[in-house]
């Protein structure tokens, strides 16, 4: 953490706070999202529309939380996915136990 | 050099399997809200399509030949773009949209340091790279060496500015319009409006 105040002069808010950290060179690669992934914009995106998720901070909120160690490893979507669960948890759309049972038989299925 | 990726594949349902908890996890969710009738499978095909059907060169691009054809547009745009983008037909999803003019002293570039918050309505979803890590860190701190490696190259004399965008104000960049474009029309000047050009790692393509 002192590297890093020694780098931008200001301690980090959270692991997304990346402004003014050293880096290396930008991977400008560009590829086509997976499906799963504009399954989960779109449903991102519904959530909005319906009153779930109204204001964007919402799903800032939800990415911002999670643990530091998780958010380095996930990649964008699965942020998302991650936000928009929580989210849905906190209004009592979905439970956590609904989404386990969920996860674990699609994975079976899938075998 | 960079390019637009103009010819996007549309998503495709067959490949690319879900793996990690966090993938599956996005799926579940999305098969259980629909069951409890949040949204059905219509509307999600439907806000797919829609998302897909938003690309830089029908939207923001439009925009900016307009800006460069249409003095009053132009000014306009640049005092409050939400309500000039509207009025050319486009959407421009209850966020702050804020227009940055590139001028031969000034060259703006855009980032989103805390996440990855972009132009969606105008230039669809944003490009890998700009939610990279390495883009969000150096961009603030080292912008011309940023911009070298997007094949910018700008004279000293030119003063680069960045901006950080939030979740509730997004930017979206003027480009300069190339010189020899003086007898063009607004459909051929949207060509020379690229991408990348809207968010400032490049200048627009010139003729």
């Amino acid at each position: 953490m002192s590297d890093e105040i020694e780098s931008r002069g200001v301690e980090r808010i959270g692991p997304h706070d990346l402004g003014g950290l050293p880096g290396g060179p930008v991977d400008r690669t560009e590829h086509d999202p997976a499906y799963w992934e504009c399954q989960v914009d779109a449903m991102v995106m519904l959530m909005r529309r319906k009153g779930v998720m109204i204001d964007p901070a919402q799903l800032r909120r939800g990415i911002e939380s999670l643990d530091p160690d998780v958010y380095e490893k996930l990649s964008y979507y699965e942020r998302w996915a991650g936000s928009a669960a929580l989210n849905a948890i906190e209004q009592g759309l979905v439970t956590q136990a609904e989404l386990d049972a969920r996860i674990e038989s699609l994975r079976a299925g899938r075998q | 050099m960079s390019h637009d990726h103009p010819h996007r594949h549309p998503p495709q349902a067959d490949h690319a399997e879900p793996v990690s908890h966090h993938e599956w996890l996005g799926v579940a969710l999305n098969e259980l809200l629909m069951e409890k009738g949040l949204y059905t499978a219509q509307e999600l095909r439907e806000m797919m399509a829609e998302v897909e059907a938003v690309e830089p060169s029908t939207h923001g691009a439009r925009v900016v030949a307009h800006a460069w054809v249409d003095e009053d547009f132009r000014v306009r745009l640049l005092k409050d773009a939400n309500t000039a983008v509207e009025a050319l037909g486009f959407d421009s999803a209850a966020t702050d949209l804020t227009v940055l003019e590139n001028t031969d002293e000034i060259h703006n570039v855009v980032v989103c340091t805390l996440c990855s918050c972009y132009p969606r309505t105008l230039l669809g979803r944003p490009p890998t790279w700009y939610k990279s890590a390495s883009y969000r860190s150096r961009l603030v701190r080292e912008p011309r060496s940023v911009l070298r490696e997007f094949g910018t190259q700008l004279p000293d004399s030119v003063t680069v500015r960045v901006h950080d965008s939030t979740a509730e104000l997004r930017y979206l960049v003027l480009p300069l319009r190339p010189q020899g474009t003086d007898d063009w029309t607004e459909e051929r000047l949207a060509e020379l409006v690229t991408r990348d050009s809207m968010i400032g790692v490049t200048t627009a393509r010139t003729p």
